[in-house]
């Protein structure tokens, strides 16, 4: 195995410690090892089985089931956009294609130069003012396609 | 003296850059030396005209609204005099006139979300201005079978979708005995079109607190658990100050407000998956595994959390119940009609172009909301189709829109009233996509307990596929009907059950779209 490297070891001792004690301690803490490195590595899954007293296979079938969880590390923006039946509705899906086709990737994946990862999500909460997604941590609402093109332009310039 | 300016802070208002306005607002006050309180609000839930700015020339007088407002609208709002109550600012493009008297919240019966949009949402003092902690107080007079009496007697059934009558839960539950007990509110809120626990979460965060309090003193409960989903950043960051606030305040935590009574409360978020809404799903989240479904019984009811006796209820069946206990549980039976009592905070989404949240006692129509309220659709063109209640919810045609907001009532034409959602497509809709999306949100989402459920729905998707595309189109149309029978009899909840709602619905109302090519 691998020797897990400083990032790993620091992100999994962070989140153990602060959630550790508590009952229902897993979830807490992989949402806080995602949120410092990104993403679930391998590597993490080892000390999280241990600390908890868990078998790695059950951490693993955790980290699998729930959608929200990376294996691999994304872009340096997440791009979340709504599939769901609101904003097909209305245009979602022209969204959805344009995101596509302008970034030359699929749901799930990165572009080449690491800016973008798209994911798909089922429902913001943001209905009445579908199509929605969310670029890096802000929601948009009534998205179109050269809206779209618009907040690409401001999260590539960093804006 | 200074005006108050509103600019929400709701997600859906900074969906639309309420964020924008809000710092061009305070930097254009600034720049004209200009001294302003700016609060941020919840929304009003009137969406379209978001940002909603509203304006108070004093603490508690009349508010008047600007929207949609636009960052460039904000420094001639300043020259009409928004700020001072000018007469020419009722000539300014965006000027809506007085907050409450816009009809679509004028015509509204806000019981639960009488304070979302008013209030201060993280300002207890505002929380307390506008009667709350009302109900908290009159329950604390009270024994927990005279709680439990007011909530049986409102009629209030469960707003998460499967409404069961809350009081009777909460009777099991209180008769139950563990050595601990909980309530959990469930705030997974994952159907597409609903957003009104979003709107209490981030608009008034109190008001649950309260219901989830009254709730464990009612059961016997001291430890409270809000399972929200990761969707909710905004409702995540408001909830936690409202908790720190509430427990500074000695409304939560030890000893309640000197009463010798104890209850904690914590966020935990879910993590993308659409069945931890399912109770028995989040219940297994809650303790940190997969959100697999439980076989009943045992119920959470008596064996939940932990195995120990659980109240799990929606958002918005917690937020009634202050109003229930500070204004008695009569005054809440005495809205609606048949056995649907009190309000339903319904939601307009999709293709409208009134979208919102409209609080309505039961017994209004579904085309009353869409036309009355909504305005019809979005683009402009006719309404198809609605679905009401989610991905699971049927779709129904301008025929059925008519039928009451009532639980029986739409059980009897085959559909459900579920969370309150209502999506609107127009005539563009292809409806068998939308049955192919049905199918193929279900096998997304699967826990992958239930064969039918995990394999049927892809084959859903497949024998969808095969009707479009005019392969033998009879015998798969005969199978598409045999694998709904099957996803309904043999499925442990209502993912794979009732997904052939919306799939049926949509080939039973609109076969036409079946057959086009
Ligand atoms: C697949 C599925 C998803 C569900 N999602 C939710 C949800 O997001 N929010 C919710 O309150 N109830 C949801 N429910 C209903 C819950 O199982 C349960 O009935 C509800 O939490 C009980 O609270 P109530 O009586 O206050 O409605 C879902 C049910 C199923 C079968
Ligand atoms: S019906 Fe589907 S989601 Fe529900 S328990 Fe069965 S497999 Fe799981």
């Amino acid at each position: 195995m691998p020797v897990r490297s400083e990032p790993v070891t620091d992100a999994v001792e962070t989140a153990l410690a602060r959630h550790k004690e508590r009952p229902g301690a897993l979830l807490p803490i992989l949402h806080d090892v995602q949120h410092t490195l990104g993403y679930v590595p391998d590597d993490a899954i080892p000390p999280i089985a241990l600390a908890l007293n868990l078998s790695r296979a059950e951490v693993h079938g955790v980290v699998s089931f729930y959608h929200d969880f990376r294996h691999a590390a994304p872009g340096k923006v997440v791009i979340k956009v709504c599939r769901a039946e609101s904003c097909q509705a209305v245009g979602g899906d022209t969204v959805i294609a344009h995101l596509k086709r302008t970034l030359g990737i699929e749901f799930g994946q990165t572009t080449a130069d690491g800016q973008f990862t798209l994911e798909p999500v089922y429902c913001l909460g943001n209905c009445a003012l579908s199509p929605a997604l969310v670029i890096g941590s802000e929601i948009h609402g009534r998205a179109t396609p050269d809206r779209v093109d618009e907040l690409l332009r401001a999260a590539r310039s960093g804006a | 003296m200074k005006p108050i300016i509103y600019v929400p802070r709701d997600s859906g208002a900074l969906s639309v850059g309420a964020e924008s306005v809000e710092q061009a607002i305070a930097a254009e006050a600034l720049v004209r030396g200009i001294e302003i309180e700016l609060i941020r609000n919840g929304s009003r839930g009137m969406y379209w005209l978001e940002p909603l700015v509203e304006v108070a020339l004093t603490p508690g007088g009349e508010r008047t609204a600007y929207g949609p407002v636009r960052r460039n609208d904000v420094a001639s709002l300043f020259d009409a005099g928004f700020h001072t109550g000018a007469a020419t600012a009722r000539e300014h493009k965006r000027a809506l006139g007085p907050t409450e008297q816009i009809p679509y919240l004028a015509k509204q019966q806000r019981l639960t979300f009488a304070r979302v949009g008013v209030v201060d949402p993280i300002s207890i003092v505002d929380y307390e201005a506008h009667g709350g902690w009302r109900g908290l107080t009159a329950a604390l007079s009270l024994d927990p079978m005279a709680i439990v009496e007011h909530v049986t007697t409102s009629g209030l059934r469960g707003r998460g979708g499967a409404a069961f009558p809350t009081g009777i839960m909460w009777k099991t539950v209180a008769g139950a005995h563990g050595p601990q007990k909980y309530i959990v509110a469930n705030a997974d809120e994952g159907d597409s079109g609903t957003f009104s626990d979003r709107m209490v979460m981030e608009g008034d965060p109190f008001m649950l607190i309260e219901g989830m309090t009254i709730a464990g003193l009612a059961v016997g409960a001291t430890r409270g658990y809000i399972y929200l989903r990761s969707e909710y950043p905004h409702a995540h960051t408001v909830l936690n100050q409202a908790i720190a606030a509430a427990t500074v305040k000695g409304y939560l935590g030890h000893n309640i407000l000197g009463s010798g009574r104890d209850f904690d409360l914590e966020v935990r978020l879910g993590a993308g998956a659409y069945i931890c809404g399912e109770e028995t799903a989040l219940l297994e989240s809650l303790e940190g595994k997969r959100g697999m479904v439980r076989p009943k019984p045992p119920l959470p009811a008596l064996e939940g959390l932990f195995g120990c006796p659980t109240v799990v209820n929606n958002v918005i069946t917690l937020a009634s119940v202050p109003f229930i206990l500070a204004e008695g549980g009569a005054a809440y039976r005495d809205h609606g009609e048949g056995r649907s009592r009190g309000t339903l905070p319904l939601q307009l989404a999709g293709n409208i172009k009134q979208g919102g949240l409209v609080e309505r006692a039961f017994g209004i129509t579904l085309r009353e909301l869409l036309y009355d309220f909504g305005g019809g659709s979005l683009s402009g063109r006719p309404i198809r189709a609605v679905q009401v209640g989610g991905p699971l919810g049927a779709y129904l045609p301008e025929s059925q829109f008519d039928t009451p907001i009532d639980y029986e009532a739409f059980i009897k034409i085959d559909a459900m009233l579920g969370h309150g959602g209502i999506v609107v497509f127009d005539d563009t809709v292809d409806m068998a996509q939308m049955a192919r999306y049905a199918m193929e949100f279900c096998a997304i989402e699967s826990c992958g307990k239930c064969t039918p459920c995990r394999i049927g729905s892809t084959r859903g998707v497949e024998v969808v596929d095969k009707i479009v595309a005019g392969t033998e189109r009879e015998a798969n149309t005969a199978l598409l009907r045999d694998l709904c029978d099957t996803m309904v009899g043999g499925s442990l909840c209502a993912l794979g059950g009732m997904t052939p709602y919306p799939v049926l619905s949509a080939l039973n109302h609109f076969p036409e779209d079946f057959t086009k090519s």
